[in-house]
């Protein structure tokens, strides 16, 4: 049993150290907070994170078929958008416009993923390029920011559950588990990973390359989706630019997250933790009292800090050859 | 029965990048031409030239850094960062030969920021995407921290006016001028140095080049100097032309530089590219920009044209080099 428990920590260092980091900044969160430890600033605390949080959990996903996808702000502000037109009037009409956002989302994920695999472009290149086009049809769908979303199922979904969890981070365990727990367990999700560690070697065992990645890609699409919807929850509107700061910010969140941007290694728990750390240190600052002009260089240190611990790495190599990998 | 084997006459090979952009090229001028005779003036053409000068100063930096196979996106705001601090230098040490120190600053600051990302991606050995991004973060608070304490007066010394708004005669454009000797230097640098051929060599294989005798790190570290440079070039010379510094000057420029290197054949896996490629991978973005702004076509449009032009030519390099391989 002990051996097991430890082989499980051997393996999960990096994303228990970014929750064991997580939950030291929490705990500090709160009890500098002027109004305390409640339920509501615990609530405001989560809603300020979950958005970026389900963005890292798709950028995770594609990053483990050693990929990127930078178009994953694009299609959440494209989702933010397509939300604020959509979900609105009575519950049918909230239900079939949730579920049409959700399926706008996952088809420009598998539009990327077919791009990456038919067209042989490098994702980097292939999502900068379908980053730009979504954003211009966000754009289209609405040229300012505005529209309205349905605001009693906002006010559900921004709350509390007797007061003290927040049903922002329920829903975002929730959906986490119910989609990549199935898919992580099947051939698919096998196939991600093994891709990710070696692309030949999955090819030449079988299995099915293409489509794991294009599942990929499309996951990322759908989280990007419910990210942008959990956006429009919390701001009871659509705004087209809100997409930039999400893309390279996921992929800060899924490092810090301890999956590795060569693919094959990591977890989709730690890259939520990764995201909400981000966000935590956000909000730390502002209620720490720090001249607020220094608050972008802090916030930056911090990440170039926490992105340089990963040059540990080097004291456990033993053959200077392994530093090329 | 065994099939006569004969050689086959050797197919025409499609043409490489470069070609197809040129191409490219005409047949935009062509239509736009055909469509709106302005497109045809000498005038607009050279304003063109201008505006492309500095993508293309910055194009330099991207290029020499991708073909190592790393990625530099600190380039905002260290862009931001030589503009600030030179201007700001000029600022406070007043106009004449004194003032023009403020280009030293302006290179320094570049080069640093680029000796930080090298050090990170070299000898720490940090992913390049999310190291320069965290610089550029940091990067970005001190100036926002500089910007907070010091009201300092933001000019461009002389020397950066001329070099970035002047002309030669009301010719030629003096940055045109810039990027074209920055050009021939990364050109010698690419073609005729060992040191070129160590980032060919790096950005193919980086464990063969460092078996066969190269000091990557150092390769990889001077990479991202040049880029670091070429950024602080580009940012005194667009405050030269706008005649200050100011926030988030750099913003439009990150991606669409890594775009006219990708546009001009480059492969973003290192190794591979030719630095004419990028000339015309910047001209291409140069010329659709402005060609629909100048038909008034909303921001939308202009986006999705943007990366529908680097999908269809991407995928075009992409199929060839596989049918080149067959």
């Amino acid at each position: 049993m002990i051996p097991a428990l430890r082989l499980l920590v051997r393996h999960n260092d990096r994303a228990l150290a970014a929750w064991a980091l997580l939950l030291a900044l929490l705990l500090l969160f709160l009890s500098i907070h002027p109004r305390g430890a409640s339920g509501g600033v615990l609530a405001a605390w989560a809603n300020q994170g979950v958005a970026l949080a389900f963005v890292a959990v798709g950028q995770t996903i594609v990053v483990l078929t050693r990929g990127i996808d930078l178009s994953a702000g694009a299609i959440l502000a494209l989702c933010n958008c397509a939300a604020s037109a959509l979900v609105r009037g009575d519950p049918a009409e909230v239900a079939l416009g949730i579920a049409a956002v959700c399926l706008i989302g996952a088809a420009c994920g598998a539009l990327n993923g077919l791009i990456v695999v038919r067209g042989r472009i490098q994702p980097i290149v292939a999502t900068l390029a379908t980053g730009a086009i979504l954003s211009g049809v966000a754009l289209l769908v609405r040229p300012t920011p505005g529209g309205s979303v349905d605001d009693r199922l906002a006010d559900a979904l921004t709350g509390t559950v007797g007061g003290v969890v927040p049903v922002s981070l329920l829903l975002l365990a929730v959906l986490v588990a119910a989609i990549w727990g199935p898919v992580r367990a099947s051939l698919t999700g096998r196939t991600i990973l093994a891709v990710g560690s070696a692309e030949p070697a999955a090819y030449m065992s079988g299995l099915p390359v293409d489509r794991a990645k294009v599942a990929a890609y499309a996951l990322a699409g759908l989280f990007a989706a419910f990210g942008g919807l959990f956006l429009g929850f919390q701001t009871l509107s659509g705004d087209p630019s809100v997409g930039a700061s999400y893309t390279l910010n996921s992929v800060a969140a899924v490092v810090l997250g301890g999956t590795a941007l060569a693919g094959g290694a990591g977890s989709v728990a730690g890259s939520i933790a990764g995201a909400l750390v981000l966000r935590t240190v956000g909000s730390l600052i502002f209620f720490t009292g720090l001249d607020p002009m220094a608050q972008p260089l802090f916030e930056g240190a911090v990440l170039l800090v926490a992105v340089a611990l990963g040059a540990g790495r080097l004291l456990r190599i033993r053959n200077r050859l392994e530093v090329f990998r | 029965m065994i099939p006569l084997v004969r050689a086959l006459p050797r197919p025409v090979a499609a043409p490489g990048p470069a070609g197809v952009i040129a191409l490219a090229l005409v047949v935009l001028l062509l239509a736009g031409g055909l469509a709106d005779p302005r497109f045809f003036s000498p005038a607009y053409l050279l304003q063109q030239l201008h505006t492309g000068a500095f993508l293309g100063v910055i194009a330099i930096g991207a290029m020499v850094v991708i073909l190592t196979g790393h990625i530099d996106l600190s380039v905002p705001w260290t862009l931001s960062a030589a503009a600030t601090f030179s201007t700001a230098f000029v600022g406070a040490a007043g106009e004449g030969a004194q003032g023009e120190l403020g280009l030293l600053v302006g290179l320094a600051v570049g080069a640093g920021i680029g000796l930080v990302n090298g050090i990170g991606v070299a000898y720490l050995r940090l992913p390049s995407m999310i190291w320069t991004l965290a610089v550029n973060m940091v990067v970005l608070g001190v100036c926002v921290l500089h910007a907070g304490l010091y009201a300092s007066g933001s000019r461009p010394s002389a020397v950066m006016a001329t070099l970035g708004g002047g002309w030669i005669g009301s010719l030629v454009p003096n940055a045109v001028v810039v990027w074209m000797v920055l050009s021939a230097a990364a050109v010698f640098l690419l073609r005729r140095t060992v040191a070129g051929r160590c980032l060919y060599a790096v950005g193919t294989r980086e464990s063969a080049a460092w078996l066969s005798g190269i000091d990557t790190r150092r390769v990889l570290l001077g990479a991202f100097v040049i880029s670091g440079l070429c950024s602080a070039v580009a940012g005194m010379l667009l405050a030269g032309y706008a005649n200050q510094a100011y926030q988030r000057m750099g913003d439009p420029y990150l991606l669409p530089g890594i775009a006219a290197v990708v546009l001009g054949g480059t492969s973003i896996l290192g190794g591979r590219g030719s630095y004419g490629g990028c000339v015309a991978g910047v001209l291409l973005i140069t010329l659709i920009t402005s060609m629909l702004s100048l038909l008034q076509v909303p921001e939308a449009f202009k986006q999705i044209a943007y990366g529908g032009v680097i999908i269809l030519m991407v995928g075009y390099y992409s199929r060839r080099a596989a049918a080149e391989r067959a």
